[in-house]
């Protein structure tokens, strides 16, 4: 949404006198300003204030955005730790990437289960569509970025995405405020379906 | 006479060593300032405040595995980056570091040798030093070498001349070429010293130091965005690890001349004595080279040599004349 108080401001050149005596007084100003010195006397000024800006990675860390789209979680469901994916496919569908494959089975209970999920990381380009069709927010881009590993699949297995059943217990399971997540005021915009045109 | 030589040999070992370590601790000062001055932090994790990065590089270089390209010409690529270390190392036989000192009641004279044309050596040694990066560019079989080599040539037959000319003025006011007699000469405290008298040589003089020693307004031998790293593309580990401390080494011998001819040398100072007063010129001098590595962008071949043949060696001619002439009125 463009920010209606942003406004352009064009820069004001100075205009450029042609009269030889012009000319001259602007080589003199050049020549005299000294202007490698006024480059010695800014880093030199930088280098007293101390004024780092460095972040020392492993250490620290930078905050990111929610909306990043890093590794693929799974989430559970609040109330039952039941996982939240219902086997729909749409994932799978609509990923151009097609590295999303996953199997389901109709359990004994005579739902369907998910028997497995895997995403190809090696061929995933997080474009985030697969978090977006999601109809029950099951399948998010979480926040892990520092996926290095002896092997990719390391990551991209289910029982490597789910939240695990002592992580959800304690109630640490991060509900996911990002991509594909509905607004925080989803509720107040939800309208009666018409019914009746 | 042989306590002469095992004293010669005593000195020039300790030079070896404190200048070698030196080098290698300009290269952590350097990287520490220049972090500074663009707001970084520099080397931080090997040792408190990343101290022992040096020791790290130092490993890394003496390890690494000696590679000679098939196509280079072997024993001038090999001897090559040996005349760009000891030449910086000779250079220093004829500087005197520090004012006479007793230690266990034998006077030691810190230089190596007081030979008569002290400065002259220093000089041409330094410019003997330009081989190192010749010969290794030439004998890379490399078009970034043959091309940081024949930038090298540019810079030593243009700023050769400029050095030679600007240093001429001084030793014309002074009438010896011995760096104790330039010592000396400026003993009598701080209105003593050479720069008042001779700006314009002492400016001349630092500039084609800076070319020289290829520091950075002039690091036309090794831009890495025009010719990756010029003479020294295919060198690798120690060898090219002599080539750095050939570097660091003649940049402490350069901030050792300009302290000595221009900046009152190791005469007392105030309160401040004179071997400390020395060391301090020093430290700014090489503050001064990372400094403006910090500060200043770098310019073409073609302007170095528009700068020196057409504005720098006019400007020492002149500078020498009204020397000559002050002197003989």
């Amino acid at each position: 949404m463009v920010n209606s108080k942003a406004k352009y401001v064009e820069v004001e050149l100075e205009k450029y006198s042609l009269k030889p005596f012009d000319r001259f007084k602007r080589v003199m100003k050049r020549t005299f300003k000294g202007e490698l010195f006024v480059g010695l006397g800014i880093v030199f000024r930088e280098m007293v204030r101390f004024n780092i800006h460095t972040t020392q990675y492993p250490g620290e860390k930078l905050p990111i955005s929610p909306r990043y789209r890093a590794i693929h979680e799974l989430l559970r469901l609040l109330e039952s730790g039941n996982e939240r994916c219902i086997g729909c496919g749409l994932c799978e569908k609509i990923c151009i990437s097609k590295c999303i494959r996953m199997d389901t089975h109709l359990g004994e209970d005579g739902r369907k289960h998910i028997s497995e999920y895997t995403i190809n990381f090696g061929r995933c380009i997080f474009c985030g569509y697969c978090a977006e069709v999601c109809p029950e927010l099951a399948i998010v881009h979480g926040p892990r970025y520092e996926n290095s590993s002896e092997q990719r699949a390391h990551f991209g297995l289910k029982e490597d995405m789910l939240t695990p059943i002592d992580v959800f217990k304690k109630g640490a399971q991060k509900e996911y405020p990002g991509f594909g997540a509905p607004s925080p005021d989803a509720d107040k915009r939800i309208k009666k379906t018409p019914l009746a045109y | 006479m042989s306590a002469y030589i095992i004293e010669t040999i005593i000195k020039v070992v300790v030079v070896m060593l404190v200048f070698s370590a030196l080098a290698g601790f300009i290269t952590y000062l350097e990287r520490k300032v220049l972090a500074f001055m663009q707001r970084r932090l520099g080397p931080m994790y090997v040792g408190p405040y990343g101290l022992l990065q040096v020791l790290a590089d130092g490993i890394k270089l003496f390890t690494k595995e000696d590679i000679v390209p098939s196509n280079a010409n072997r024993p001038i690529f090999m001897i090559a980056p040996v005349i760009s270390a000891a030449t910086a190392f000779i250079a220093m036989a004829a500087i005197p570091f520090f004012p006479e000192f007793d230690l266990f009641g034998h006077t030691v004279r810190p230089i190596i040798s007081d030979i008569n044309v002290g400065l002259l050596f220093v000089l041409s040694v330094g410019a003997i030093g330009m081989y190192g990066p010749l010969l290794a560019g030439m004998s890379s079989g490399n078009k970034w070498s043959l091309l940081g080599a024949a930038r090298a040539t540019v810079q030593l037959l243009s700023f050769e001349v400029v050095s030679g000319l600007a240093i001429l003025a001084p030793l014309m006011v002074i009438g010896s070429l011995s760096l104790i007699d330039i010592n000396n000469y400026q003993h009598g405290g701080i209105f003593d010293w050479l720069v008042w008298t001779q700006p314009v040589a002492f400016l001349l003089f630092i500039i084609a130091g800076y070319a020289e020693l290829n520091r950075t307004p002039f690091d036309l031998l090794e831009h890495e965005a025009e010719v990756v790293a010029g003479f020294a593309t295919e060198y690798s580990g120690m060898r090219w690890g002599m080539f750095f401390i050939g570097e660091y080494a003649n940049m402490i011998t350069l901030a050792f001349l300009s302290a000595l001819i221009f900046f009152g040398g190791f005469n007392d100072l105030w309160f401040i004595p004179g071997g400390i007063a020395i060391l301090l010129k020093v430290m700014f001098f090489i503050f001064l080279f990372l400094w403006v590595r910090a500060a200043w962008p770098h310019i073409r071949p073609d302007q170095l040599m528009w700068l020196c043949w057409k504005v720098l060696m006019p400007i020492a001619l002149v500078n020498i004349l009204i020397t000559g002439i002050v002197v003989m009125i």
